[in-house]
């Protein structure tokens, strides 16, 4: 049903899942990154999601809503997400629109993700 | 602000060659009285308490410099060189504490003193003394809003410069530590000045890495519910670039407006001081300081 070319990709590092997301995604695009994802999940076995969003120069409502619905499915399907690589200046609009990333956690970069879910998943984590 | 006077035309009422004959004539007699009419001035000065911050001498030399001003442009028409002079005598004295309201007073009164000289001068022929007034008013009028406009100019200038400069010194990131930021805030917190903080801080995030920072508010003079919703959103922009937020140095009354206020700063890490916001910073990052031994003696 997904004729045109995915504006992401989803890569698998151990029991994590790696989105990149490589240019602004339109609604359907966003609604696309949140099924593979959660598909994924189960599939891969993935413990964890870390949600690149470096090449975004702005994330609206729609998107910030979609992140933490992702987010929260995949808890409940057993995998942590962090948001990593939200730009100064789109970090500066969305709290000025007022909208956040609610109870999800973020991080500078993929590093710093990766750190962030290895201390947040304990010793038994293999990356 | 360069007009001239080289136009005859420009003159009120007066036909040309009336005013080539009379602004001379009138020029001397200022001139020739120019002992006289500058003590009955600097009198004047005294009496209304204007420049009480400047020094009796001072006022003197300024005095006599300003009444040579005045009748130059008188006779040249030219308020060019009065402007500089005006702009340089502003520069002197705005430091001093010299309010705008003395320095027109100051001008008003010269005025006034001359016009009175005149109307002694002439009054046997009152259709002269009107022609010299038509020669003598517009003239006098452009002199103190030239002396007028170039002092409230000088002060603005002096206004804009210091706002540049403390804006430009007012919001350090510093970083302490790897992966540690310290931003201090001295003075007023506006709008305009929290959203350049948040910015100067969030780039501080991307280029050093940092995970948590430390914002001390003890400088800041007062926190109303604006500044603490600048703050909030400060924090929550660093919570997005994954740096997590320590406030520190919010005083007992600052703590108090703010709960009187109702801002919602359950967000917000608060300690103290800056050394427990330091310590506490430390712990976050998994810092151990202990003190040596040896040196502790």
């Amino acid at each position: 049903m997904d004729t045109e070319p995915a504006l992401f990709s989803i890569l698998r590092q151990g029991q994590v899942l790696v989105a990149s997301v490589h240019t602004a995604l339109d609604d359907s695009q966003l609604l696309r990154l949140q099924r593979d994802l959660v598909g994924r999940v189960g599939t891969d076995r993935a413990r964890g999601i870390i949600i690149d969003v470096a090449a975004l120069d702005v994330l609206d409502s729609f998107g910030s809503k979609t992140l933490r619905d992702i987010a929260e499915i995949a808890r409940l399907r057993g995998a942590l997400t962090v948001i990593v690589g939200i730009q100064p200046d789109v970090a500066q609009a969305m709290v000025e629109l007022g909208i956040g990333t609610g109870a999800v956690a973020t991080a500078l970069d993929l590093e710093e993700g990766m750190a962030h879910l290895a201390a947040a998943l304990g010793p038994a984590w293999t990356p | 602000m360069n007009d001239t006077f080289t136009e005859p035309g420009s003159w009120d009422h007066a036909p040309a060659e009336d005013l080539e004959q009379l602004l001379p004539q009138l020029v001397a007699h200022l001139r020739e009285r120019r002992a006289v009419l500058q003590e009955q001035w600097s009198a004047r000065i005294q009496e209304a308490h204007l420049l009480e911050a400047m020094t009796p001498q001072e006022i003197a030399a300024e005095t006599e410099s300003v009444y040579d001003n005045y009748v130059e442009v008188l006779e040249t028409g030219s308020v060019e060189a009065l402007q500089d002079y005006a702009r340089d005598l502003s520069e002197r004295i705005i430091p001093r504490g010299v309010e705008t309201h003395e320095v027109v007073g100051i001008v008003l009164l010269l005025r006034d003193v001359l016009a009175r000289s005149l109307f002694e001068k002439y009054q046997q022929d009152f259709d002269l003394l009107n022609r010299v007034l038509d020669a003598y008013e517009p003239a006098a009028n452009r002199i103190a809003n030239t002396v007028a406009v170039s002092f409230v100019d000088e002060r603005e200038r002096v206004i804009r410069q210091q706002q540049d400069a403390l804006r430009e010194l007012s919001t350090p990131v510093l970083p302490v530590r790897e992966r540690l930021l310290v931003l201090p805030i001295i003075g007023v917190l506006d709008g305009e000045r929290a959203r350049q903080l948040t910015e100067q801080l969030l780039d501080g995030i991307r280029r050093h890495r940092a995970k948590v920072v430390v914002i001390d508010i003890t400088g800041a003079p007062e926190v109303d519910a604006t500044v603490a919703n600048h703050l909030v959103q400060t924090v929550d922009a660093s919570r997005l670039m994954g740096a997590s937020v320590i406030i520190t140095g919010l005083s007992p009354t600052i703590a108090q407006t703010l709960v009187t206020l109702g801002v919602d700063l359950s967000k917000m890490n608060t300690i103290g001081d800056l050394q427990g916001g330091l310590e506490e910073a430390e712990r976050l990052l998994g810092y151990v300081v202990t003190r040596e031994e040896a040196s502790a003696s």
